[in-house]
């Protein structure tokens, strides 16, 4: 017996040997393959009524899974840094056609469809569709309203639109009070520093999915520097009324007494004059990488 | 010194059993024997008595618990060891898409026979057990009978010094029963080792050298087929004719078992002559005297009852 | 070694004679007519289509293939008891195994070789000729062929300690998690713990990946597949079933047969 013991032993090594070996092999193929830059077949089908029909009475399932597909996609991208997401809407498709009743499918697509690169497709007029499809579907949840209208706030800049579907939403039973005056501000003023903050607020305070509410922070964090440079805009025009010439740093406009201290955005880097005399964020602070990704955002500056 | 063909020592094999497999059932308990080169060994017992379980121990099918056996003086996992013995399973089952020659073939190459020689073998042992001529009929057309000698055939086809049949007769007819047992007393004939394992006790009675009971996992006993019991022979037993009787034997007759004209008498060995004297002046014809001697049978069954209560006895005492 | 191949002989010929094989045979000789006639409908991407679906059609049956005769290979000589008569020869419980599996593999070789050839065929009927480019298909095959080599021995793990149903069940669900193997090693989630992150991982690599062998779209567009490609799944497939064979031998020696 005590040979095949040690057989045993012997073998037990080599089978954990064995795997080890495979764990370097599998990194050698990966390799390999991110090298045939291989646009993996995301889907293995990509019909989702095809789907739907083969997935019997599991739809709710199946379509559970394809929601795991498309999570996972967003995330590989967003981790390899990788602009193309050109896979997004057939998943998101084919995941709304299965259950389209699943509601969060919507949600990430009308925020991460409309979005412009690099956190999403670019693509407003999908995300429109994709909406619309779950309004048809789930005509009485309000918050797809509030989706709509963000879409068209934000990436159509179709204001009327967008007061259009707020209003709508604001008539659905358990819609927040708000809806109806924001249509109502929309209307009458079209975009605004303040409605986009409330708009995104609200995201970031009632989203489930993670993304979608690091997505909306993102914003909150570059409005927030928009609104804070509009003031410190005021106060060099203060300082330039009383000194005749525009201050050429912030700790001046501290020195006059205008400001208590310098103001820090709100990653925690301090703002800085520009040589007319313009506040912005400082190259060091990593909002401005997003800030520069997002020419549109600074409305009151025309886009270069 | 000749060692012998098997040799087995406190052989022991348990089996979980109960709910998850947490308590043990002992099958076989430290059996201890020997089968010696050209004897002809039957293991008897009931169903579950263990005989099933020592040979799959010796076949290397399971595993034992404690204790080992060698087999040609070589240890039962010795893989090697098995090109010189022939093994009949239990209510053997082949391949059923393979025809009786496929098969024979099959088990035939993993002994190193050349094709020729293998060849020629096949053809042998297929006339030789009576499967020649259903020779290219899928198994799966087989009579349990027609298996059995499959398996016979599997058995010895490649000459070994070793035959090991689990149950050769069972499920046979008196002629295919016959076959077996004329195979069996050829195999002797050539010298072979022959151990099976069986419940028809005249069978055994008549081919072995030895038997050796195995009753709830135990040897009980091990001898040849006369002298295990251990019990004595009861006295002899007188058959006579009488047609008319006078009144002398009459205290005799009266003790005799009676048939028409013939008579069987019960007597103790030490009263036989007397007895006899006596029948003779009575007018008998004596036609035989014979010693009476409990049969393997009774033998058998009073283990078997014994075992039983035994077995109640500790059911009882619930341990 | 001999041995083996007496058994895997056997074995190859155990399936040759089972009808069961010629139907799903037949189904994928169907499935290259349909891919034929799918192909003309979508204009501009007959080859494509067809060979997709041709690839799609091979993979598919060579795993119906290899697990549902797979998980029976061991448990069915078991269960029949025909593993006793065998096992009382000389030979030993891993060379038996190792027969089994090449005889499963040798059956699925010329499965897939035959109907590969229909594959070609159909392509030579409809593109009248064949261009270098198109040896990429003899690649996609390949793969596939050692994507069943490690089904089969997954099948051939859980046929030796386990009734055919439920190692269908496990053999079905490890290529399932096969697939999503690359998968794993991205799942990301604020809530898990670093524990798990880490398990996931290391799970994503230890899985058989079959998508190591999926290079479908490359055949479908006739683009070139790295030779180092090729080495590298030939030893990950062949170091694999050499683990999984393993595995089945240290639990088969110990097993004690009814």
């Amino acid at each position: 017996m005590n040979t095949r013991n040690v057989g045993t032993w012997i073998a037990i090594v080599v089978v954990l040997l064995g795997f080890a070996t495979v764990w370097r092999l599998q990194q050698k193929i990966d390799v390999q393959f991110a090298a045939l830059h291989e646009e993996r077949d995301e889907m293995l089908l990509r019909s989702g009524k095809l789907v739907k029909l083969l997935s019997l009475e599991y739809s709710p399932l199946i379509a559970n899974l394809y929601w795991t597909r498309v999570v996972q996609y967003y995330g590989e991208k967003q981790r390899t840094h990788d602009t193309n997401l050109e896979e997004l809407w057939p998943l998101l498709d084919a995941t709304t056609t299965i259950d389209p009743q699943l509601l969060i499918p919507y949600r990430f697509g009308s925020t991460f469809l409309s979005e412009p690169k690099p956190r999403g497709a670019g693509r407003p007029d999908l995300a429109v569709r994709l909406i619309e499809r779950g309004i048809r579907e789930n005509p009485e949840y309000w918050r797809f309203y509030q989706d709509l209208g963000n879409i068209y706030y934000f990436d159509l800049k179709d204001y009327q639109k967008a007061s259009e579907a707020f209003r709508t939403g604001g008539e659905k039973p358990g819609a927040h009070f708000w809806m109806k005056s924001m249509a109502a501000k929309i209307a009458a003023e079209g975009e605004s520093l303040e409605t986009s903050l409330l708009l995104w607020k609200d995201i970031y305070e009632t989203a489930k999915d993670p993304d979608v509410r690091k997505n909306a922070g993102i914003h909150i964090q570059l409005l927030n520097a928009e609104l804070d440079c509009k003031r410190i805009d005021g106060l060099v025009d203060e300082y330039s009324k009383r000194h005749g010439r525009h201050p050429s740093r912030i700790s001046e406009l501290v020195q006059a007494g205008l400001l208590p201290r310098v103001p820090v955005d709100p990653v925690g880097h301090p703002y800085v004059l520009d040589e007319n005399g313009k506040a912005q964020l400082s190259v060091d602070s990593p909002l401005l990488e997003q800030q520069l990704m997002n020419p549109f955002l600074r409305h009151d500056s025309p886009p270069s | 010194m000749a060692t012998a063909a098997i040799e087995i020592e406190n052989l022991t094999k348990d089996y979980p059993s109960g709910f998850l497999d947490t308590k043990k059932k002992r099958s076989l308990e430290n059996l201890t024997m020997q089968v010696e080169t050209g004897e002809v060994f039957g293991f008897l017992g009931p169903n579950g008595a263990g005989k099933s379980t020592t040979i799959k121990l010796l076949m290397g099918l399971i595993f034992p618990t404690a204790g080992t056996a060698r087999i040609l003086g070589k240890s039962i996992s010795d893989i090697e060891m098995h090109q010189d013995i022939g093994y009949l399973p239990e209510q053997p089952y082949f391949y059923d898409y393979l025809t009786a020659a496929e098969v024979l073939d099959y088990f035939a190459r993993f002994h190193n026979l050349k094709s020729a020689d293998r060849r020629e073998r096949v053809d042998r042992m297929l006339k030789k057990v009576g499967l020649d001529t259903a020779r290219k009929i899928q198994l799966r057309k087989y009579s349990k009978g027609m298996l059995q000698r499959v398996g016979l055939a599997q058995a010895v086809l490649h000459d070994p010094k070793v035959v090991v049949l689990d149950e050769p007769m069972s499920g046979l007819d008196p002629v295919g029963r016959r076959e077996v047992r004329d195979i069996i007393l050829e195999l002797k004939r050539e010298g072979k080792t022959v151990l099976f394992s069986t419940h028809i006790l005249p069978d055994a009675e008549m081919l072995c050298d030895r038997v050796g009971v195995i009753v709830g996992g135990k040897l009980r006993g091990i001898g040849a087929p006369g002298e295990i019991v251990g019990m004595k022979a009861e006295g002899m037993e007188i058959l006579f004719e009488l047609a008319a009787h006078g009144p002398s034997a009459a205290a005799l007759l009266s003790k005799a078992t009676r048939t028409g004209d013939r008579f069987r008498l019960h007597v103790a060995e030490d009263e036989l002559y007397g007895a006899i004297d006596q029948l003779r002046s009575a007018g008998a014809r004596i036609l035989s005297v014979v010693q009476v001697k409990p049969s393997l049978e009774e033998y058998f069954m009073h283990l078997v009852e014994a075992g039983r209560a035994q077995a109640s006895a500790v059911e009882v005492s619930g341990k | 070694m001999k041995r083996s191949g007496i058994v895997a002989l056997n074995t190859f010929r155990e399936a040759v004679r089972d009808r069961v094989l010629y139907s799903l045979v037949f189904f994928a000789l169907m499935m290259m007519a349909a891919a034929v006639v799918v192909g003309q409908i979508s204009i501009g991407i007959e080859e494509s289509v067809m060979v997709n679906l041709g690839l799609s059609a091979i993979s598919v049956i060579g795993i119906l293939i290899a697990i549902f005769i797979g998980v029976g290979l061991v448990h069915k000589e078991m269960d029949k008891r025909t593993l006793f008569a065998l096992l009382a020869k000389p030979v030993r419980r891993w060379e038996f195994l190792l027969g089994k599996f090449a005889g499963l593999l040798l059956t699925l070789l010329v499965n897939t070789l035959a109907m590969a050839a229909g594959l070609f065929l159909a392509l030579l009927y409809v593109k009248h000729s064949l261009e270098r480019s198109d040896l990429v298909i003899v690649v996609a095959v390949y793969f596939i062929l050692l994507k069943l080599g490690i089904i089969v021995a997954l099948a051939l793990l859980f046929s030796c300690y386990t009734t055919p149903l439920l190692a269908t069940l496990y053999t079905a669900a490890l290529y399932v998690a096969g697939l999503f193997a690359t998968d794993l090693r991205s799942f990301h989630s604020d809530k898990m713990s670093p524990a798990l992150a880490k398990s996931a991982v290391a799970i994503s690599y230890l899985l058989p990946n079959f998508e190591n062998f999926n290079v479908m779209a490359a055949a479908a567009h006739a683009r070139h597949v790295p030779g180092e490609l090729i080495f590298q799944n030939t030893v990950y497939a062949a170091v694999y079933c050499a683990l999984l064979l393993i595995i089945a031998s240290l639990v088969f020696s110990r097993r004690n047969l009814k």
